[in-house]
């Protein structure tokens, strides 16, 4: 396998700070890329098909830093049409194989994504009937979906939402209404300027007795000359931190009417004369819903830091500040131990969360096997799976490009550096598909019913049998490089699971009332739900690694890295462990001993490590990320083409001149 | 505040939503505000520096200007670094505002170590000039605030070679754009460095000098002085600059505290307005503020505001009481508050950006709408980590100082001030074991108790960076590296030696509040930041053993006991703040609770919304439905 062209040694213009970064790689790196895609195999489909959309000048993303909201809204329309037009003409379908690279390169910056989301809701939830009525309209892009769940007042609890939809036996209809304020739908994609659908939500009423939230499909614009349908109030919710290409909306609905056959009733439906009828287990469409939340892991939240610990660290390896050793040239940023602790955790992060998604979608890959022959029992657990990595995960991530963000110091501050905009972007996946608080605590509750089931001596799942494994005990390691064997520090993360959950079993059982000694625990709960997930994606980790052939060295780096972020994350939580005495103070000494000599090991191959993503600089699209690192050439050309400097501010004639009351003409 | 509701009334200072603006449009506003904040200074007379600075911000409200670097820097270096000649030359251009200047530092390549700096200044004894250069790529002057686009002079730093050799770095006064055309001059390249994070109104810029010459004169001289031969004076002190690094740090302080305040408000505030889910079946849903898990996230960072506030007053008068021996020449006092307040402005700033986005994050998904004020208030307030010195670098200035105070102690001196803990190292030398080993009796719900443990927590990290420090120093040759190699302890050293003092500062001030309910109020939520910080870092508590792990139990029981007792002043807690709607800027915040309808009236003013069909219906859309 050759190397692609962006990464090639030989090309000229590479800056030696970084060309020399290459030549030490203890790794193949082209090994470990072909590594990360699954098979060499697909490394060549995802460069053919990046090759095939970079080299397309409507997809180019050059401008982007300086587009205003309306500007970035109109080129995100153009390139979801132009997107039809090119799968057309290369043979790409929405099942095929290459999606998931499309989409991967777009990086979400394109229009119609809730279109998606339409569809797939009304491939779930509809009847056949259902199905075949819209799909092949949304498919042509007759109609164009949204779909509206959130309210102005209500998120993630779905039963507070408002919304009405009675049903008319006289007319055969449904009327919805949103009956006040904060019952406006607010937020959904797409639904601001473009949409002419959406599926609505809404608490179903039926003979004055209410049935609960149901979706509805409800027409919002005139497919003719696309103007609100009247009692439709339709518009654009305003700017926010980034998803300004994004048509984010609210919607508010007066005595709207839509026919008995637009309630998605694959599971349940009110019969012409009101009977409400349901069938089928809903728990399929659960399990749905669920997969969401995993769904969103790979591109919209460890891509974003891939991506930024790319820019990061190669930033660091061109830019050199103060000297370390006297009248030697000022130093990379790289070699500072403080930098080293700043970004190489973050890496390492970025390689363990790679691995925890593989293993996350085998294991749904599975479960949807099981459902599929009517066996749910795996739910409950997939469900705490899905909730708590899915919490845990946004969370790190989110905070890991934010240190990557200010460990460039003033230009990462830039727009121009590319990690304002992953930032802003990866943060809203702490919020949508479910708040982590809210979801750390579901998956909170399932482990203290599953450690409660375990001590009645009840079978449980077997990611949670580790905690009825509790034995007392104290950490073994003598020596600093004994946490360098997995062996001793998985022991100590899952002492440290397990203490986690079995102290609330207590506080749990003591509670007066239920539900008041539960909000009275959940910031414990929080914790040992973190505790958790952070201990499966360490124990994932430690088994990948296993699995690797040491061939081209990749077993080795990655075992490196392994050490690193399960060390970082006893280093950072040192109360945790220290905690009940499973760790003393002088190993948690040794930990950190242990844990700097890393940062230092790692240093040497951070760069080859950032490289094996395999972004090119057109995905990243950062001045400071580049592969050849001519980092402050590039800076100062984009800045040139910045509107500031091609117009003529009006602020100097208007404002300025007369200010300065010159009579003077020069000092 | 009568006056801060006439400028808020003053149809003069009304602007759209800058939130609805472009780039330009925003500087454009900035630009307007401030011309006209300075012909109202001119009018009403004002040059008392106190009141401008209060009148600005009340003109400006928390937003950036174009201006800001002509009023704090540039007069500022003129009115500190300037013969009398230079003074009587530039001052009232510059006070009146006939020129605008501003102050030109960091370079592309350089920013925090100042010896790097490329630029240079070359005198040229046959014109009595001097040469500007800016040499590489690397060199071009970029950041400075009001350079792009804003200012016609700069303060420029460069390094000074004078008969063949470099003096190191020097300031200069620099024209840069023509006088009445604005037009950059011959030989000046200069512009706007593009879109940032935050700062939309601010004209960051660039600078680029080719054998751009000056006049002898336009060397900054009170302090070195290069003669008309090239002779270069040596200046007599070089430890005065810290004055001014000391005030700009105090006012970061200042920022860290007032920026989190705002964000505090505005969380809490919609957190009493929000409603979701159940507590008890049956009842409806309550106010998020009474989840006790968005309590732990919001009344710590509460706590934290207040005893931020109480910091940056202490650095404030601090420095107001040994500014006038510094006058005499008296800088004993000088090189430990320096060091003090590098590792406060680190400590506050850091804490106050985690915060901000904690209260964001609080806030779900109305938090991320530019409405709620939260994402401005975020990008304004983050770059302050990095500017006026990068916070590790900060964090390691500190570290320096209390390394060198722990070195006095161990060769038996003594010292004195915030690090005198340190002496009692010396007592415990007899025992074998860590200092901090030695037995603290803590009483978690007794601040006085409370700052002993933070006492013994920075002794212990100061301590073991020291000693890790002298393991590395003794095998290797350079000191540098042995240095680097120790970096991630010394931090912690630092970390804790500011967590420490600002605990200490926050319950010394408890004794001074005289009216009873107030010192009640201000008691709990010193306690809840003492007890939170320890709750965060059990884990150099455990280690030392300044605590058993029944008492971080306490603690961690004792923290969610002080969530509940302080909920029901949570919003006084806020208001007290007493920031005006029009400053606060935000929807979620608003005093009269009113969110939901104005966001639905802030959001139909969005630039997508200015017609029914948006254009590229007719562009995009239809075309794409036709063809298929």
């Amino acid at each position: 396998l050759a190397a692609p062209p962006h990464r090639s040694l030989q090309s000229d213009g590479v800056n030696p700070d970084l060309a020399s970064e290459r030549l030490t790689a203890s790794f193949s790196v082209e090994k470990l890329t072909a590594r990360l895609d699954g098979g060499a195999e697909h490394t060549r489909m995802r460069r053919a098909i990046v090759e095939a959309i970079e080299s397309d000048p409507a997809f180019s993303r050059e401008n982007q830093y300086f587009q205003s909201q309306n500007e970035r809204y109109e080129a995100a329309v153009r390139r979801a049409v132009h997107l039809q037009k090119k799968m057309r003409e290369m043979g790409w379908t929405e099942n095929g194989p290459e999606i998931k690279y499309i989409y991967r390169w777009l990086s979400g910056d394109i229009a119609f994504l809730l279109h998606r989301v339409f569809m797939r809701s009304i491939s779930v939830l509809g009847s056949d009937k259902q199905v075949a009525k819209w799909i092949p309209l949304a498919t042509e892009h007759q109609i164009i979906g949204s779909y509206a769940q959130t309210e102005l007042g209500h998120g993630t609890y779905l039963q507070g939402l408002e919304t009405t939809a009675v049903f008319d036996i006289a007319t055969q209809e449904f009327l919805l209404n949103t009956p006040k304020i904060s019952a406006m739908k607010w937020w959904p994609g797409d639904m601001g300027r473009s949409a002419t659908h959406t599926v609505v939500f809404a608490q179903l009423y039926v003979h004055g007795k209410c049935y609960g939230v149901h979706p509805f499909i409800v027409q919002i614009r005139s497919l003719q000359d696309h103007s609100p349908r009247p009692g439709v109030t339709v518009g654009d919710i305003g700017p926010k931190m980034n998803f300004e290409h994004t048509d984010n909306g609210y919607l508010m609905l007066q005595n709207v009417r839509v026919p008995r056959e637009n309630m998605l009733s694959r599971f349940c439906e009110v019969q012409p004369d009101g009977t409400y009828v349901r069938w089928g287990s809903q728990k399929i469409n659960y399990f749905t819903m669920t997969t969401v939340r995993i769904s969103i892991l790979s591109d919209e939240v460890i891509l974003p830091l891939m991506k930024a610990c790319t820019i990061a660290i190669r930033y660091s390896a061109v830019r050199r500040q103060s000297k370390l050793k006297p009248g030697e040239q000022e130093a990379k940023i790289l070699d500072y131990q403080t930098q080293q602790q700043k970004l190489l955790p973050q890496l390492a992060a970025a390689y363990a969360f790679h691995f925890i998604n593989i293993y996350l979608h085998e294991l749904f890959d599975r479960g949807y096997q099981e459902i599929q022959g009517r066996n749910f029992d795996s739910l409950p657990e997939l469900h705490a799976f899905s909730s708590g990595f899915k919490a845990m995960v946004t969370q790190y991530c989110t905070s890991g490009v934010e240190i990557c963000l200010r460990a460039c110091g003033g230009h990462g501050y830039s727009l121009l550096s590319g990690l304002p905009s992953l930032y802003t972007r990866v943060l809203a996946s702490c919020i949508y598909e479910g708040e982590n608080t809210v979801l750390f605590l579901q998956t909170a509750r399932f482990l203290i019913k599953c450690f409660m089931a375990a001590s009645a001596g009840q079978p449980i799942p077997p990611s949670v049998t580790y905690l009825s494994s509790a034995k007392p005990g104290k950490c073994p390691a003598k020596d600093k490089l004994d946490f360098l064997s997995p062996d001793v520090y998985l022991k100590a993360y899952e002492q440290m699971a397990i203490r986690s959950v079995t102290k609330l079993q207590h506080l749990i059982q003591s509670g007066a009332e239920k539900h008041e000694a539960w909000n009275q625990c959940t910031v414990q709960l929080v914790k040992a739900a973190q505790a958790h997930c952070h201990y499966i994606t360490v124990k994932i980790f430690v088994e990948t690694v296993e699995k690797l052939d040491n061939k081209a060295g990749i077993q080795k780096v990655m075992k490196h890295l392994c050490d690193l972020f399960a060390l970082h994350g006893i280093f950072s939580n040192a109360g945790d462990f220290l905690y009940d005495g499973y760790l003393s103070g002088a190993q948690m000494d040794l930990v950190t001993a242990s844990y700097l000599d890393l940062l230092a090991v790692i240093r040497m191959d951070a760069v080859p490590l950032v490289d094996a993503f395999d972004f090119t600089d057109k995905s990243l699209n950062s001045a400071l990320g580049s592969y050849d690192g001519q980092v402050y050439q590039r800076l100062y050309e984009w800045a040139q083409k910045s509107p500031t400097n091609q117009q003529v501010s009006p602020a100097y004639g208007k404002y300025l001149k007369p200010l300065l009351q010159n009579r003077l003409s020069k000092l | 505040l009568r006056g801060e509701a006439l400028v808020i009334n003053d149809p003069d200072f009304q602007h759209e939503d800058l939130n609805f603006l472009s780039r330009s449009q925003r500087y454009e506003q900035a630009i307007r505000k401030s011309s006209l904040m300075v012909m109202k200074l001119r009018e009403h007379g004002i040059a008392d520096p106190d009141e401008i600075y209060w009148f600005k911000r009340t003109c400006l409200g928390p937003f950036p200007e174009p201006f800001g670097l002509h009023f704090s820097m540039f007069q500022k270096t003129l009115e500190t670094q300037t013969t009398d000649a230079q003074k009587e030359k530039w001052l009232p251009l510059v006070r009146g505002v006939n020129i605008i200047g501003t102050y030109a530092q960091t370079e592309m390549g350089h920013g925090t170590h100042l010896r790097g700096l490329e630029t240079t200044a070359t005198y040229d004894p046959a014109t009595q000039e001097f040469i500007l250069n800016s040499p590489t790529v690397t060199s071009i002057k970029w950041w400075p605030g009001g350079l792009g686009k804003t200012s016609n002079h700069a303060i420029v730093l460069a390094q000074l070679y004078t008969q063949g050799q470099c003096k190191g770095l020097h300031a200069f006064i620099v024209p840069i754009r023509q006088l009445g055309t604005h037009e950059p001059l011959p030989g000046i390249t200069v512009g706007d460095i593009g879109p940032k994070f935050g700062y939309d109104e601010m004209d960051n810029g660039y600078l680029k000098m080719d054998n751009f010459r000056i006049p002898r004169e336009n060397m900054l001289m009170k302090y070195a002085q290069v003669e008309p031969d090239g002779t270069y004076v040596k200046p007599l002190n070089d430890k005065l600059t810290y004055g001014t690094m000391v005030f700009i740090r105090s006012i970061i302080v200042g920022d860290s505290a007032r920026s989190l305040s705002r964000a505090c408000t505005i969380a809490i505030r919609y957190s009493a307005v929000r409603h979701q889910s159940e507590l008890k079946a049956g009842e409806p849903e309550p106010q998020i503020l009474d989840y006790q898990t968005q309590q732990y996230k919001l009344f710590p960072l509460l706590a934290t505001a207040y005893a931020f506030h109480f910091v940056g007053a202490y650095i404030k008068d601090t420095y107001r009481r040994i500014s006038g021996d510094i006058i005499e020449g008296d800088l004993s006092e000088l090189p430990e508050l320096h060091a003090l307040t590098a590792g406060l402005k680190a400590f506050t700033s850091w804490t106050a950006n985690a915060g901000i986005e904690e209260c964001r994050m609080a806030c779900g998904g109305h938090g991320y709408s530019r409405c709620s004020g939260l994402p401005d208030i975020y990008v304004t307030f983050t770059p302050s980590c990095t500017y006026e010195g990068e916070n590790t670098v900060m964090m390691l200035q500190t570290a320096r100082f209390l390394v060198k105070s722990y070195t006095q102690v161990s060769s038996g001196q003594r010292v004195t001030g915030m690090v005198s803990y340190l002496n009692d190292l010396s007592r415990q030398r007899i025992q074998p074991q860590h200092v901090a080993a030695r037995p603290v009796t803590v009483r978690i719900n007794d601040p006085i108790s409370l700052v002993e443990a933070y006492k013994a927590r920075a002794a212990r990290l100061v301590e073991a960076a020291a000693k890790n420090l002298q393991a590395e120093l003794n095998h290797r040759k350079s000191k540098e590296d042995a240095w680097n190699r120790t970096s991630v302890d010394l931090v912690r050293a630092s970390e804790a030696h500011c967590h420490y003092v600002i605990v200490k500062l926050f319950t010394a001030k408890l004794s001074e509040i005289s009216n009873a309910a107030v010192r009640a109020v201000m008691t709990e939520l010193c306690l809840l930041y003492a007890l939170y910080g320890i709750s965060k870092n059990t884990g150099d508590f455990l280690q030392a053993g300044i605590l058993t792990d029944t008492q971080v139990n306490q603690v961690n029981q004792h923290v969610k006991e002080l969530l509940a007792i302080i909920r029901p002043n949570a919003v006084a807690l806020v208001d007290s703040f007493d920031f005006h709607d029009v400053h606060l800027g935000s929807v979620l915040g608003r005093y009269d609770g009113n969110v939901y309808e104005n966001m639905f009236e802030w959001a139909k003013k969005s630039p997508l919304n200015k017609t029914e069909v948006h254009e590229s219906f007719h562009k995009h859309l239809k075309p794409m439905q036709a063809k298929l």
